[in-house]
């Protein structure tokens, strides 16, 4: 065998991109995207340094949390946070069904469905600390614009994954329903309903984690809950409280999603 | 050149899957593993190049003790033995070459397989061994986007690039029609020949199994209860091997195939082996 | 549905009576709990704003239109600053989650208690909402782009390689067996039996990342990270609702350019 024949010559690997001058032009403006990217976020080495000091503060901190100080506000925070998420749950889950029923193609004329499903769109684009800010200025600071706001995005989330189920309902028992004279009403009753309703269940328990998760954020905004407290603490600059606080939230959020997880498994 | 002597194989969980096994397969030899699904033919290849650590018993390779061999030594060993698989076990997204090549990985450096540079001489065989298979055109072709004989081919074709002394074979015709089934069976048994190589080979399909090879070997329970030639392998043998049924059509239909293929093979069933099936 | 045997005649019902009690009670404990949490909700308000809400609502609508059109001049530049936030955030994050998801899937993890500590990483990086751990870095680098960056990219290191973990338990294990046959070392089985299966998976993970870092990065500004949000703020603050109008269309459309893409390039590497 001769050895001098280079490997390449019989075979290499073709490149992604097979021409060449489009392969360095891609890299190009990438290393040029980067290198003005990079240079926009001013970052502050001095500033940083300084700052280093504090973060190690936050660090020892973590090490020594403190749950005791401020117990009450922490307990307090843990619990509006809890009846938000509740009552969001509830109000938004009650109110999604009718807009998913609205939404769903197969049950609802053209013009109610594109409502419904244009209302959905709009609530599930708005950011949920974009709709806490919002209503924090319409009712005021504190828990009830935190339970609204968590409904409203409930009622996106849940609206736009039910429609969904009740479009891929069995047409056949629809048909059965309806071949035996029943009314609209009768056909979602005793043929949509009953299809869809463990999944709701299932949406509603996995929504109720992610309202807790949501509720820990938005009292940054003056929404109530948790959030709230661990806004004052870091402002403070009561960094064994913060610890605290940061440690309960990743608990319960874990625990929430432990049970909820759990639950949904033993549903289906 | 293969000496297995008392190897037992006991998952952590369930039976034992094999009871004391002695096989011999000597230089040259091609060796059938028959027996019904789950008396342990997998688990008798796997433990040779211990792709399943074997509890107890010796296998001898070439005069080497393999079930003493630390990590590296292994990985020496495991170049000497090719692997074909039931399932193709090919790397989907990389290309036929690239699986065809990953054969050599034991021979060349991180990096240099990193970077797809193998020597020239390994690319040239992989080339050649591409031609024989009848993929020649599909070099480039990723390996999820050929069918089910294709993929065997490319995973022949990988197992021959190691340069192997031995062949370990699993099922290689199970997920595969009947006819392309035999195809896959004449290309390895040829390429096998061809090069001089041992062989073990599983095999569910008695006719294949006495069609294409010379001594067989029938398990049960994980214990051999059959070990002879095609011809001896009659009604008595396989109610052993397979327990109660009429294998009358079986048996009958085996010792005919076995003429047959000693007399060469008929012409109007050869299919060229360089004309591949269409992809899916 | 049982079917209950009784004096010899099978009679059909719903549930079996311990079942329904049960479940009555189920319900009966969460009308409960969500009763005393309305209760404690409206302890906490003022009803005078509440029922103002809707007079508000109109008003803010009001003053919204029209929008003010050249407020765009400050939105566009915040808006380039909120995509290099998700951009850099989101591929700082990759670089760390690939490590720390190769450590956590059981299947490549060097040993137990490494597994454990990539474990808990992950645990506490998503668990922990990117406006907190925002607040907790404004501390540290001061506010601006680069705290940002990091708020977005601390939380993705967890939400990354979460998935990739589990993708990675879940390979194909026959091609790695098949590698491994032919005597590769360690690193050429990773090379050649794992990455091919598992890097459509993880551009898949990081682009839907990115899609999510955008919407993410839109409100970091609100605590100081950064990028739109801020300006959101501001005009909220000052009540100029016809500028805060602007802002919030310029984000839905970054949005729903971001989802466009991200589905895209997902659709192209399945
Ligand atoms: N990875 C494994 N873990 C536990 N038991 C196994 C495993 N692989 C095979 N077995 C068991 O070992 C026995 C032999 O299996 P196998 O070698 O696959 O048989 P065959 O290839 O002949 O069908 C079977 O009872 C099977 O259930
Ligand atoms: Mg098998």
């Amino acid at each position: 065998m001769s050895d001098h024949v280079n490997a390449e010559q019989l075979w290499s690997k073709p490149p992604v991109i097979e021409n060449r001058w489009l392969r360095w032009g891609i890299t190009l403006v990438v290393l040029v995207y980067a290198f003005f990217a990079i240079r926009s976020f001013e970052i502050d080495i001095p500033r940083i340094i300084i700052g280093l000091d504090r973060g190690y503060d936050m660090l020892l901190a973590f090490l020594r949390p403190d749950f005791v100080a401020r117990q009450t506000h922490i307990v307090r925070g843990v619990l509006e946070s809890v009846a938000m998420t509740a009552t969001a749950t509830l109000l938004g889950g009650i109110l999604s069904i009718p807009l998913s029923f609205g939404a769903a193609r197969n049950l609802s004329p053209l013009p109610v469905y594109l409502v419904c499903r244009s209302i959905l769109m709009i609530v599930r684009s708005l950011h949920v600390v974009v709709l806490a800010i919002l209503f924090v200025v319409m009712v005021g600071f504190g828990p009830f614009a935190g339970a609204v706001t968590l409904g409203f995005n409930s009622i996106g989330f849940l609206g736009k994954l039910l429609a969904e189920d009740i479009e891929n309902t069995n047409e056949e028992s629809m048909e059965a329903v309806r071949a035996t004279g029943g009314s609209w009403l009768q056909v979602v009753i005793y043929a949509v309903w009953p299809q869809v309703v463990t999944r709701f269940i299932g949406l509603s328990i996995y929504r109720l984690d992610i309202n807790f998760r949501q509720s820990t954020v938005i009292g940054l905004v003056g929404a109530g809950g948790i959030g709230a407290v661990l806004d004052t603490a870091m402002g403070r600059y009561d960094y064994n409280t913060a610890a605290a606080i940061l440690i309960v939230i990743i608990a319960i959020v874990l625990a929430g999603e432990y049970v909820s997880s759990s639950i949904r498994r033993r549903l289906t | 050149m293969l000496e297995i002597s008392g190897l037992v194989k006991r998952y952590p969980s369930g039976p034992q899957a094999l009871r004391g096994v002695d096989l011999t397969v000597k230089t040259g030899e091609l060796v059938a593993l028959i027996g019904t699904s789950g008396a342990g033919k997998s688990t008798l290849v796997r433990c040779i190049n211990r792709l399943v650590e074997p509890t107890e018993g010796k296998i001898r390779l070439d005069g080497t003790e393999l079930t003493a061999l630390d990590h590296r030594e292994l990985r020496h060993a495991r170049r000497n033995m090719g692997m074909i698989f039931q399932e193709y076990a090919l790397v989907d997204r990389l290309s036929v070459m690239e699986n065809v090549l990953s054969g050599r990985l034991g021979y060349v450096g991180v990096w240099k397989s990193a970077m797809r540079r193998f020597p020239p001489e390994d690319v040239r065989r992989a080339l050649e061994l591409l031609e024989r298979v009848g993929l020649r055109e599909y070099v480039d072709t990723r390996a999820d986007q050929l069918s089910g004989g294709q993929r065997q081919r490319v995973g022949i074709a990988r197992a021959l690039e190691q340069q192997p002394a031995l062949l370990l074979v699993d099922e290689p015709t199970s997920s595969l029609d009947p006819k392309t089934a035999r195809q896959i069976m004449r290309l390895i048994v040829e390429l096998v020949k061809e090069r001089g190589l041992s062989m073990l080979i599983n095999i569910h399909d008695v006719n294949l199994a006495t069609m294409f090879t010379e001594r067989i070997v029938g398990l049960q329970d994980g214990k051999i209860v059959f070990e002879g030639t095609p011809e001896e392998l009659n009604e008595e043998a396989l109610t052993k091997i397979y327990g109660e049924e009429d294998w009358h059509a079986e048996s009958r239909s085996a010792q005919a195939e076995t003429a047959d293929n000693g007399n060469g093979e008929k012409s109007d069933e050869h299919v060229p082996l360089n004309t591949a099936e269409p992809g899916r | 549905m049982p079917v209950v045997q009784k004096d010899g005649v099978s009679n059909w019902i719903r549930r079996d009576p311990k079942d329904s009690m049960r479940n009555y009670l189920k319900w009966l404990g969460g009308a409960i709990v969500v009763l005393i949490a309305a209760r404690y909700i409206g302890a906490q308000t003022i009803w005078g704003f509440v029922l103002d809400a809707p007079a508000q609502a109109a008003d803010f609508v009001s003053r919204s239109v029209p929008p003010d059109i050249t407020y765009f001049r400050r939105v566009l530049p915040a808006l380039w600053d909120t995509v290099n936030i998700a951009v850099f955030g989101t591929a700082g994050a990759v670089v760390v989650a690939i490590p720390t998801a190769l450590l956590a899937a059981r299947n490549t993890t060097p040993h137990s208690s490494l597994r454990a500590l990539a474990l808990t990483i992950i645990v506490v990086s998503r668990s922990v909402n990117s406006l907190i751990w925002a607040l907790l870095i404004v501390q540290v680098v001061g506010p601006g782009l680069f705290a940002g960056v990091l708020a977005i990219g601390i939380r993705s290191v967890g939400m990354i390689s979460k998935l990739m973990y589990e993708s990675i338990e879940e390979i194909n294990r026959e091609p790695i067996e098949a590698i491994s046959a032919t005597g590769a070392g360690r690193t050429q089985v990773f090379l050649y039996g794992y990455v091919p299966q598992l890097l459509p998976v993880f551009v898949g993970v990081t682009v839907y990342r990115w899609e999510v870092n955008i919407r993410e990065s839109t409100i970091i500004g609100i605590v100081g990270g950064g990028g739109v949000g801020f300006l959101l703020n501001s005009a909220i603050n000052r009540l100029a609702w016809d500028q805060a109008l602007v802002v919030l269309i310029a984000i839905l459309a970054t949005v729903v350019l971001a989802e466009s893409i991200s589905a895209k390039v997902r659709a192209a590497v399945t």
